[in-house]
């Protein structure tokens, strides 16, 4: 276990190894990968998994008879258990493969939606959501006359938790608020939240779309009754995610969508439903990105929380400083409590500017508005110029980003 | 000049550079000296949204000819909108619906035309057709 590690120093140089991307070209330059809060590198071992599922181990799982697809059900099971022990849930049952953290929060908006919310009722969401956390509840709000209340934001990127805490009310359904912002990084007081919901018997969905990769979450611990994430911002696969719910809320809810794998028994009169998992994976699951998805958790894992911590503050310490030096340089989002994303600005130029010189250098970052506009709009900025940082990056890709974005401004201004 | 005569000559002048910093920095200066759109006159009317930048394009008719004005927050996108105006401002309609623009390639800028990029430019490329078009059939 993770928790025992207590290796709190990372040789980086032997975990970029461990990333074949890392070793190629953009551009013509040694790649400068600053965008894995977009989608992160995936390590040897994941690719491998891969690999080795589709040269010897495929079949369809949970029906044949024979050795190859019950030793593919172990298999596509055995990543189940992983993800089970990563987030501590009790159960695997608990435990819902979806196509990503955005499916996973579409299919509480849905199921819960449908079964809870009734017209004049109210979910309440934060001002920093990405559109993932806040279009699928404007849908079903729509279509159940209820309405979506937005907790307000403190100039450095923070909830008010004052403004919180007046809009929970009889009348609050569910709370959705995301662990950590993809556009700012601030790390949201989630215990806090979850506790102050759970006052008033509000269940709370927490979109870890940006922490599963920075930070141990125990569901336990926190008492979260839904938890989603991405398996390939956490170094796995793309097109798998993972939504974890409490039974009592999955076991109360009706199907996502219908097909086999989540059916019991059907005739042209009626369906029964399957147990938890099942009935909420209708068709054949993405079973090779389940087995990878577990060997990229049993890596995060090997290399210990504590560790990836203290090397990703190290860098984010690092890298604000010296950004900071920029003349004009202005970081958006400064959070007391903070993941390493630094969003920027840069007097006189425009973000699309910036990433599009700093691509002719090598160097990866993200810009626009991150898929976050009303958080944009609140900054009254058309968008920035984003750095995010991962176990493997290291303080020369800082060093390589600092003197990119001074010829950069440079050049622009 | 037709607009394949100013497409071969923009080439041309384009072959002078030897590195991406020298084209940039050219597109760069082009973008901060075109004061293309009065400030008064960005309306939303006028506005293409891309996902990253956005673009403002009007049009006019004169003397069978189409006349464009155009402008966007980024510079580096106003510099390449100030090289598609060199190219179809001031043509006969009808050579700007039937335009090839392969000056854009030609010069290494290409990415800035993809459809993925959503700096707003390919829609405003179609939207000068469609002016074009609907200017074409007033006359």
């Amino acid at each position: 276990m993770a928790d025992n590690n207590i290796n709190t120093s990372l040789d980086i140089e032997k975990v970029r190894a461990d990333f074949p991307l890392l070793q190629t070209e953009m551009r013509g330059k040694p790649i400068v990968f600053l965008d894995s809060a977009a989608s992160s590198q995936k390590p040897q071992i994941v690719i491998d998994a891969i690999s080795k599922y589709y040269n010897s181990q495929h079949a369809n799982v949970h029906r044949g008879v024979y050795e190859l697809s019950q030793n593919a059900t172990d298999a596509f099971e055995l990543g189940r258990e992983r993800v089970r022990s990563f987030l501590n849930a009790e159960s695997t049952d608990e435990v819902i493969f979806t196509r990503g953290c955005t499916e996973s929060i579409n299919l509480v908006a849905s199921c819960y939606g449908r079964k809870f919310l009734s017209e004049g009722d109210e979910v309440i969401i934060s001002a920093m959501e990405h559109h993932s956390n806040i279009v699928p509840w404007q849908m079903i709000c729509q279509e159940k006359g209820a309405t979506l209340k937005v907790v307000p934001l403190n100039e450095k990127g923070e909830i008010i938790m004052e403004e919180y805490k007046k809009l929970l009310s009889d009348k609050t359904k569910i709370v959705s608020i995301v662990h950590i912002s993809n556009s700012l990084g601030t790390i949201n007081p989630v215990k806090e939240i979850i506790d102050l919901a759970h006052e008033k018997d509000i269940p709370v969905l927490i979109d870890g779309a940006q922490a599963t990769l920075h930070s141990k979450v125990d569901v336990r611990d926190l008492d979260v009754d839904f938890y989603t994430f991405s398996s390939h911002k956490v170094y796995g696969p793309t097109g798998i995610g993972v939504l974890y719910g409490k039974r009592k809320w999955l076991d109360a809810m009706p199907p996502y969508q219908g097909g086999g794998e989540m059916i019991k028994t059907v005739s042209f009169e009626n369906t029964t439903y399957n147990e938890l998992p099942f009935k909420f994976e209708a068709g054949t699951p993405d079973i090779s990105g389940a087995i990878g998805l577990g060997i990229a958790l049993e890596y995060v894992k090997d290399l210990g929380f504590d560790a990836i911590a203290a090397h990703e503050s190290e860098i984010l310490t690092y890298a604000t400083e010296k950004l900071l030096a920029i003349d004009g340089l202005k970081i958006i989002g400064t959070a007391a409590n903070k993941a390493s994303v630094i969003s920027f600005l840069i007097e006189g130029t425009h973000p699309y500017d910036v990433g599009t010189l700093l691509d002719k250098m090598g160097i990866a970052v993200r810009t626009g508005h991150h898929c976050t506009q009303p958080l944009m709009d609140f900054y009254q900025i058309p968008g920035t110029v984003r750095a995010s940082f991962a176990v493997y990056s290291s303080k020369d890709d800082v060093d390589k980003l600092v003197a990119g974005v001074e010829r950069v401004a440079n050049m622009l201004r | 000049m037709t607009i394949n005569e100013i497409q071969d000559e923009i080439i041309d002048d384009f072959s002078y550079f030897d590195d991406w910093m020298d084209k940039y920095e050219y597109i760069i200066d082009l973008g901060k000296n075109l004061p293309l759109i009065d400030p008064a006159e960005k309306t939303n009317e006028k506005l293409i949204t891309g996902c990253q930048s956005r673009v403002w394009l009007g049009a006019n008719h004169k003397d069978g000819k189409v006349e464009f004005t155009a402008d966007s927050d980024a510079v580096i996108t106003k510099g390449i909108i100030g090289l598609l105006i060199q190219v179809m401002s001031n043509q006969p309609a009808k050579d700007i619906v039937e335009s090839d623009l392969y000056f854009i390639d030609k010069i290494g800028l290409k990415e800035h035309l993809s459809p993925t990029r959503s700096n707003g430019l390919l829609s405003m490329v179609k939207q000068m057709k469609m002016y074009a078009v609907a200017l074409n059939s007033i006359k």
